[in-house]
């Protein structure tokens, strides 16, 4: 389902947007448009959607109007022309007092810089949306206090923002959106302001939180790494326009133009390559309940293979060797119980490659890779990744070989 | 070399047609709004005069332990009112502090409201800002003499004319205390869909606090500074004894006033002063 869906929408400062339109249409450039009116173009026809319970990063260089669009989407900033559709209402539409109440009900918000009320403590700073809505105190402290539970603040409530960490001081920013339950989170840059370390923790904490709460998440980034991580898909933005959307992956491998490219082109495809596609399709598996050692080994002849992977009841149970089965088959035995190698590594489809170098220099076998209900989707041998990553980089329109 | 006469325009006449104009069309609206303010004023004067001065003198060295965080700081305040009974001008201070204490009010109660106004609109600053400076800078004797024209002689010219001159600051401070507050705190206000009552008492106005608090010090100030000055027109209190003194030529009287004055300043001063540079609340 669309959570939210912005069609067409411009945002043009300064006295007269409605001459700069004409000239916009006429693929006027923004500096072209600065020099002539004195108008900045803040955004310039950007039409994108939002699934319900997806993160969608929002990635642009400084400028590129990145913040301008989010907060076009809670009217913190009125766009001049287009449609907003929040669950199927259009935000633009909306009286003062309307716009209020939705805000209220619809739209959680972290800041950069944090935006927290210095006169009040973290729990009243947490409280402040429910008190806007004149929520009963009781209910508001409560509601408050498990906020901050969730964001690992909990002791903390009687402290000033100014006597915490830029971490907390962001944690406490995320509890105030999350304490409010509203359905959209819109994070402007959210942890852009920290160190890197921190801000990789509060990204894992960030999926981690999306997994129970299951919120509808605009993120707006500069950081591609961090776009990539958090992002199920990705809005490329450069001068006010989108060049291009998708997931990661899709950025990555197929960029849209030169300046996509010239963006990603320092991204670690290790980290970004999963293991669904690097892995080859295995169609050749043996199953444990009808296969002897005598078929597998037929099995593995025939696609010249000398390990074969044994599933029961769809379910990857483990892995046979050709010379094991030879063996078993000169025993005379009748099943693969013996002979199977149940000690494998298993990886799901989302696993990175980066992730998948240590397990294939352990294993001497080759890894499988299982959905959540353990069917084998794929196989992964040594040669694969390699030859993935060098396609990824040369895609990118890099000649170095820095994935590998 | 003499300025032509014929080109000097005369500002006089018609500033003393405006106010004769202003009191045929008004004197009635004047004469209302004198006696609403003389009931205000006896109340709180009646106030000061009936404290029994230990407890007044107990109350402020308190009040000034408290907010300057000191034992002897409180004492020190206590000791100087105590000084002034000592000195034979505890009536007469009485006097004058109640006509600050209303002039303050009165100057709060229109300042405050001015400065977010002033705060929450650009033209309205314009506006109002010249006409700021000029109220602070015309010499305090000017105001007197419409304060007479208005009201006649007594304590309501004195006090119309103090909170001519004291209320500036508070009005100037309330808005340039809103305007810090960091853009992107009240932004965030926004976010949450706060109107524009919730921002100004939960955002706005807290976090203007300690630079509201300082032009309620200048305030007060000025206004103990204005009613000496507008004994002249028949406000008993200290101001009234020196002006008794010149008059008299008593240099021992005059001097005596004039430290009580001084004291008093001194105290209003330090503890205004304290309340704007306190801890958060």
């Amino acid at each position: 389902m669309k959570k939210i869906d912005i069609h067409n929408l411009y945002k043009i400062f300064g006295p007269h947007p409605e001459k700069v339109m004409p000239l916009l249409s006429k693929g006027m450039s923004k500096d072209a448009i600065m020099e002539k009116t004195r108008h900045g173009v803040g955004v310039a026809d950007v039409s994108f959607d939002v699934e319900e319970g997806e993160i969608l990063v929002v990635m642009g260089l400084s400028g590129s109007g990145k913040s301008t669009l989010v907060r076009c989407i809670n009217r913190l900033i009125e766009p001049t022309s287009g449609k907003v559709l929040v669950n199927g209402e259009n935000v633009l539409k909306l009286s003062d007092t309307e716009l209020r109440h939705f805000r209220q009900k619809h739209f959680g918000m972290v800041f950069q810089n944090f935006a927290l009320f210095p006169h009040r403590t973290v729990l009243k700073n947490v409280e402040y949306g429910l008190e806007v809505q004149k929520v009963d105190s009781a209910k508001r402290s409560d509601l408050s206090m498990q906020a901050l539970e969730q964001v690992g603040l909990k002791g903390w409530e009687d402290s000033y923002p100014d006597q915490l960490s830029g971490g907390m001081q962001q944690r406490v920013g995320l509890a105030r959106a999350l304490a409010l339950d509203a359905d959209i989170m819109l994070m402007d840059e959210a942890f852009s302001a920290l160190d890197p370390l921190i801000r990789r923790d509060m990204q894992d904490e960030l999926l981690e939180l999306q997994d129970k709460v299951q919120k509808t998440i605009v993120f707006i980034s500069h950081d591609l790494d961090e776009a990539i991580k958090l992002g199920d898909r990705i809005v490329l933005m450069k001068d006010g326009m989108i060049v291009q959307v998708g997931t990661a992956e899709e950025i990555l491998t197929n960029p849209a133009n030169d300046y996509v490219a010239k963006f990603v082109e320092d991204v670690d495809m290790s980290k970004v390559i999963t293991a669904e596609t690097i892995m080859k399709k295995s169609e050749t598996i043996a199953y444990y309940k009808t296969d002897g050692p005598k078929a597998a080994l037929r099995k593995m002849k025939k696609a010249s293979i000398s390990k074969i992977f044994v599933s029961k009841e769809r379910k990857l149970v483990g892995i046979v060797k050709a010379a094991d089965a030879a063996d078993a088959a000169k025993r005379g035995e009748k099943t693969l119980e013996h002979i199977l190698i149940t000690d494998i590594q298993r990886v799901s489809p989302d696993t990175p490659a980066a992730d998948l170098f240590p397990l294939l220099a352990t294993s001497e076998h080759p890894i499988a890779v299982v959905n959540d209900s353990n069917n084998l989707q794929g196989v992964i041998i040594k040669g694969l990744i390699l030859a993935a990553l060098a396609e990824g980089t040369q895609s990118n329109g890099n000649e170095n070989d820095k994935a590998a | 070399m003499k300025f032509p006469e014929n080109i000097q325009i005369p500002l006089d006449k018609w500033t003393d047609q405006a106010m004769d104009w202003v009191l045929m069309s008004f004197g009635g609206f004047f004469d209302a709004l004198g006696s609403a303010i003389l009931k205000f004023m006896l109340v709180v004067e009646k106030f000061f005069l009936w404290v029994p001065w230990p407890v007044l003198i107990i109350a402020v060295g308190l009040l000034a332990w408290r907010v300057m965080g000191k034992w002897w700081s409180g004492l020190m305040m206590a000791g100087m009112l105590f000084f002034m009974g000592m000195l034979g001008n505890w009536e007469m201070a009485m006097r004058t502090l109640s006509l600050v204490t209303s002039a303050v009010i009165i100057s709060l109660a229109i300042g405050i409201p001015l400065g977010i106004l002033m705060a929450s609109s650009d033209m309205f600053e314009k506006i109002l800002k010249p006409l700021l400076d000029g109220m602070q800078t015309m010499p305090s004797f000017v105001y007197l003499i419409p304060a007479l024209m208005l009201f006649g002689l007594g304590k309501v010219p004195a006090l119309f004319a103090t909170i001519v001159y004291a209320v500036p600051p508070v009005i100037r401070l309330t808005n340039v205390g809103i305007r810090e507050v960091s853009p992107s705190v009240v932004e965030a206000a926004h976010a949450f869909g706060s109107s524009y009552w919730q921002i100004l008492f939960k955002v706005q106005l807290p976090l203007a606090r300690p630079t509201i608090m300082v032009g309620v010090n200048q305030t007060t100030m000025m206004a103990l500074a204005m009613v000496v000055i507008a004994s002249m027109i028949g406000a008993k209190g200290l101001g009234f004894e020196v002006l008794l003194a010149i008059n008299r030529i008593e240099i021992g009287r005059g001097f005596e006033a004039g430290l009580c004055i001084v004291l008093m300043a001194i105290i209003i001063d330090r503890i205004t002063y304290a309340m704007a540079s306190g801890k958060r609340a």
